[in-house]
């Protein structure tokens, strides 16, 4: 029984890597006469408690990235170094494994492909029960984890009756109730509808902050990534950009190479400001921000006359 | 489509769905033994009683409890023309230079017979299909089949994946239901032509739907490694069984019942079961 670590971490802001990777190579086929590599030396560290977006489109690598970390493929080459355990070492026995996948959780794409019972407080109980947690806790855990995606009164429900933003808000408690330190979303949203996709979010974002687990939130959605702390961007197999969602968004043209368009709100501020109006201000990647922006640019050219705010 | 019954799991209050889906599965494989002990024309009734019991004792509708039966018309009607004129015996009820002949004996027979296979049906319908979930039963299945483990039957990996076809029967039958409306919007006909080209025009239905159950499946593998399952080695439960006694008073009264069942056979008069 542990006290969720991230927690303390982030209360001591002590800084600590969570996932390292070096020159991490990974090829699909690396035999083969066309071996196609899918990563090609990425290198990077991701602190605990943090929350970041990867972006990319279809077939940058972001996904292999993401399978590399619990290890559902292996590295072919480089370094990857992962809550403390070395996944490049060659003796990684099955318990060593299990216990990754126990602190490094992935939610998918597809909501009904993950759900294994036909009861939603079984399904959460799937993976603790795998990990042998005795029944007085398992019982603990489902509530908790059933309570924290909000889910609690469909803890009798069958998994096919709910809606997809319910149904991976329940996949979400399935892997919280084995108490990770780090959850990968891939592209957990993308199938969902708008109002879904919120619900998500914001128990991510929840997630996050409340609990101090590590975020990996693997999308094509920018609005979604705006959200998070960092964002790296994937393509070619290679990280091309890493940094915060304002950083990264500023690099407009580098990303429309790349085949992303950035938020709609940075899109207006990089528009207006190639009109040459001047917009004093970097955080573009949120739009309330943006709003502001604007409207003191307004304020100061028009006086105090201006559009009111929001 | 959401509500597809599977099985037919009828969701009433009864003391025979309140029992532990164990003790059910026991009591069918009891009441099954019973039915066979049967010999004579006492015991048959003393069944017969039995079944109409179970009827009430389960609470369900008395009408579609005997729909059960209609599927096995054909069976029970098969079994009962051929002891008819089949069992020969000591009572010619025909005229002697008839062809056929028909004997009391046989018509006892066919009586006997009919009633044995209703009580087997009615018995395993009202314990197992009707007042058990398919899930239950599955869960019961793999606790009672445990101690086969030890000679290497893989008892936990059959019960997952009867779990796991539960699970997805709703989910495949929704994907068949939009397969076929874009199939249909394609133009495809489901509804006429020979049964040959019915049976054609299936397989632009089966193969996206197949291909889409391995796709369905690779994910789920992924999803199922990613929560840690490996085998049932090291496995808790969050749902434990547990026996009460009315399980125990079920099973008792069940081998009572058996008992009953010899003791009429070896006391009571009237015909026999030749």
């Amino acid at each position: 029984m542990h006290v969720p670590e991230g927690n303390v971490e982030r209360s001591k802001k002590l800084p600590e890597i969570f996932i390292h990777a070096e020159d991490l190579c990974f090829s699909y086929d690396a035999e083969g006469p066309d071996a196609h590599p899918a990563l090609k030396g990425v290198s990077l560290d991701i602190q605990k408690g943090e929350y970041v977006a990867v972006l990319g489109h279809n077939g940058s690598g972001k996904s292999t990235f993401a399978k590399l970390l619990n290890l559902l493929l292996e590295p072919t080459s480089g370094k990857l170094t992962v809550a403390g355990m070395d996944l490049t070492s060659s003796g990684i026995e099955e318990k060593d494994l299990l216990d990754l996948r126990r602190k490094v959780g992935m939610v998918f794409q597809n909501p009904d492909n993950q759900l294994v019972a036909t009861l939603v407080e079984e399904d959460v109980a799937f993976g603790p029960e795998n990990l042998g947690v005795p029944q007085s806790e398992l019982r603990k855990r489902v509530d908790d984890a059933l309570n924290t995606v909000d889910m609690t009164s469909y803890a009798l429900q069958e998994p096919h009756r709910l809606s997809g933003g319910q149904k991976q808000r329940v996949a979400i408690a399935g892997i919280l109730a084995m108490q990770p330190q780090c959850i990968i979303f891939d592209e957990s949203t993308a199938m969902l509808d708008p109002n879904g996709r919120q619900e998500v979010l914001r128990t991510v974002k929840k997630l996050n902050r409340e609990q101090g687990i590590t975020i990996l939130n693997i999308t094509h959605y920018m609005n979604e990534a705006a959200e998070a702390d960092r964002i790296l961007v994937i393509n070619d197999g290679k990280l091309l950009l890493d940094g915060t969602p304002d950083e990264v968004f500023a690099e407009r043209s580098v990303l429309q190479e790349v085949g992303l368009e950035v938020p709609q709100c940075t899109e207006l501020i990089h528009r207006l400001r190639e009109r040459g109006i001047s917009l004093q201000g970097s955080q573009i990647s949120d739009a309330e921000a943006c709003a502001d922006m604007i409207a003191r640019a307004w304020k100061a050219k028009h006086g105090k006359g201006g559009p009111a705010n929001g | 489509m959401k509500n597809v019954a599977f099985g037919q799991y009828y969701p009433a209050e009864s003391p025979i769905h309140r029992l532990d889906p164990r003790a059910k599965v026991i009591l069918t494989v009891l009441y099954i033994v019973c039915t066979f002990l049967c010999k004579n024309a006492l015991s048959f009734a003393g069944l017969t009683l039995s079944a109409l019991l179970l009827v009430l004792l389960s609470r369900l509708p008395i009408g579609m409890v005997f729909r059960s039966l209609r599927p096995i018309l054909f069976i029970i009607a098969f079994t009962s023309i051929i002891n008819i004129f089949m069992t020969k015996g000591e009572h010619l009820l025909t005229p002697a230079d008839w062809k056929i002949q028909i004997y009391a004996e046989g018509l006892w027979n066919a009586l006997f017979m009919v009633l044995r296979i209703t009580a087997l049906i009615l018995g395993t319908g009202i314990f197992l299909t009707y007042t058990t979930t398919p899930i239950a039963l599955t869960d019961a299945l793999e606790r009672l089949l445990a101690p086969l483990k030890k000679i290497k039957v893989p008892v936990h990996d059959f019960a997952m994946m009867m779990t796991i076809a539960l699970r997805f029967i709703p989910t495949l039958t929704e994907e068949t239901e939009k397969i076929m409306n874009a199939q249909r919007a394609r133009g495809a006909n489901f509804t006429t032509g020979s049964l040959v080209t019915r049976a054609k025009a299936l397989i632009p239905i089966l193969i996206p739907l197949f291909v889409s159950a391995f796709n369905r499946a690779f994910d789920l593998a992924a999803a199922m490694e990613c929560r840690c399952y490996h085998g049932d080695e090291g496995r808790t439960r969050l749902k434990v069984l547990r026996y009460r006694a009315s399980d125990l008073y079920a099973v008792l009264i069940m081998i009572g019942f058996g008992a009953a069942v010899l003791l009429l056979n070896h006391y009571g008069a009237g015909p026999v079961l030749s």
